[in-house]
């Protein structure tokens, strides 16, 4: 064998691409077989019946805050958090709304040793912030709730927190689920919003 | 099956089924003055109900045991429903023990009204069915049926708490014309006599075309937890596997598919009563 490569150089280099050929061809057949393993599953996934979608239902949108003012038609003046906010500095003395002067006056507040601006954001009023300081929209509030009732949004995910509407069977039909301000009043959650409270006075046992 | 049946009775054909949910459409009509939609769901196939009721969550709301009652076409001035909310002090320890149902909101010493639900879907005959002698305390009608308004009574070793007085068979449940749910089934919420013991069909009308309970569509807290109990992927399955879960009267052998859960001390005893 070795005398032969002596005497024919060229044949050690014939060998060699041959042998690359062939690797070459040994992997398009293994990215081949792979895919179409691959395209399988997909088949499968494409036989299952469709599932209809989960709905959320969006928190209030960016509050107002009512002036008492009225208009020429007699609808309320309100204002956007931002109009006022913006032109004073925020004061992180002030922990609840009995220590404010101005606006807020009179707000039922507890919900544990939080301050007003443990959830609202004093960059940006008209969004509310999460604990690493990241803002978030009004809507998307169940995101902040989340940080510190983490046993209330894993009951959440799995169905067994809060009310829902629609179909079991999401093959069937789509379901509506409420979000956490639906239901708790952010300002103080331990009372229960009207929603939850009101029961109907002659209703059966 | 016709050996376990004795000949006594035959399978109806869907042209006999026809013909009986045609005449049960016009008996409503006639009685009620009411046009009503009557169905046949059939179950599906790889689905066997379950229900949780999370204690814990429950605040004795009764919007749920208001929503069977309008759901199911019950009658209105008996305020018959599936469902039984019980009230209790704020001491007991257990609802076994000065629990009453009632129809008031919870009051701050009353507080924490832990509903319960007779939702029991027994799969099996409860145990003082084959006692030879009638359970005492309970009456009889002239059909031969014991007269209760609770459903209750199909899972319980002892006799109902709510027994009413005797109503003759046949008697047909007062509602409101405009009352009625139009949208019904022959197996469940259709407008049924009374002094018939029946019990919760977990909405088979609703729930066999993949829709929520009505009482569970009514709770606005998220304590019940409806769904199949053979898909492991499910909402039921997940509270079965990662809640402290209690069957009320297991030891009658109704083998119950509703099942009572906790997630905290609110309930630090096992319910009996």
């Amino acid at each position: 064998m070795s005398r032969l490569l002596k005497q024919h150089p060229s044949l050690a280099w014939i060998a060699l691409v041959v042998l690359a050929t062939l690797c070459s061809l040994a992997v398009v057949w293994a990215q081949k077989s792979l895919s179409t393993t691959k395209v399988a599953p997909a088949a499968k996934s494409e036989a299952k019946p469709k599932l209809h979608p989960v709905t959320i239902k969006p928190g209030p949108a960016t509050p107002r805050l009512d002036t008492g003012l009225r208009d020429a038609k007699g609808d309320a003046i309100t204002a956007a958090c931002s109009t006022c906010h913006s032109t004073t500095t925020p004061n992180t003395n002030r922990h609840t709304a009995h220590d404010l002067f101005q606006a807020h006056r009179g707000l039922s507040y507890a919900h544990g040793n939080l301050t007003c601006l443990s959830c609202h954001n004093a960059k940006d009023y008209d969004t509310l912030h999460l604990a690493d300081g990241r803002s978030v929209a009004f809507p998307d509030v169940m995101t902040l709730c989340a940080q510190c009732h983490g046993t209330a949004m894993r009951d959440y995910l799995h169905g067994s927190h809060g009310g829902m509407n629609g179909h079991w069977n999401l093959t069937q039909g789509p379901r509506v689920r409420n979000n956490c301000v639906n239901c708790h009043d952010p300002q103080v959650p331990r009372s229960a919003s009207p929603r939850m409270r009101r029961p109907s006075l002659r209703s059966p046992n | 099956m016709d050996e376990f049946l004795q000949k006594h009775y035959k399978e109806l054909t869907k042209e006999e089924i026809a013909t009986v949910i045609t005449r049960l459409t016009k008996e409503t009509k006639d009685k009620y003055g009411a046009d009503v939609t009557i169905s046949d769901p059939q179950p599906q196939e790889g689905v066997k109900f379950g229900y949780a009721l999370n204690l814990s969550i429950c605040i004795g709301c009764r919007k749920c045991a208001e929503a069977c009652h309008k759901e199911n076409n019950h009658d209105r001035p008996s305020h018959q429903s599936y469902i039984r909310v019980l009230s209790r002090c704020r001491r007991a320890r257990s609802i076994s023990r000065k629990a009453m149902p009632t129809t008031t909101i919870p009051s701050r010493r009353r507080t924490n009204s832990t509903c319960r639900s007779n939702a029991t879907s027994a799969t099996g005959p409860p145990a003082w069915m084959s006692a030879p002698s009638r359970p005492p305390g309970r009456k009889r009608t002239a059909s031969s049926s014991w007269t209760t308004t609770g459903a209750s009574a199909a899972g319980t070793a002892k006799p109902p708490a709510r027994i009413t007085p005797v109503v003759s068979t046949g008697q047909k449940p007062s509602i409101p014309k405009e009352e009625i749910n139009p949208v019904q089934a022959y197996l469940s919420n259709r407008i049924r006599p009374q002094g018939v013991m029946e019990k919760c069909t977990f909405c088979l009308h609703r729930t066999r075309n993949g829709r929520l309970p009505a009482c569970l569509e009514a709770c606005p807290t998220g304590a019940r937890v409806f769904g199949n109990l053979l898909d492991p992927k499910s909402e039921i399955r997940w509270v079965l596997e990662n809640k402290r879960v209690f069957v009320l009267k297991e030891d009658v052998g109704t083998k119950p598919q509703f099942f009572t859960s906790s997630t905290n001390r609110t309930l630090r005893h096992l319910p009996h009563s």
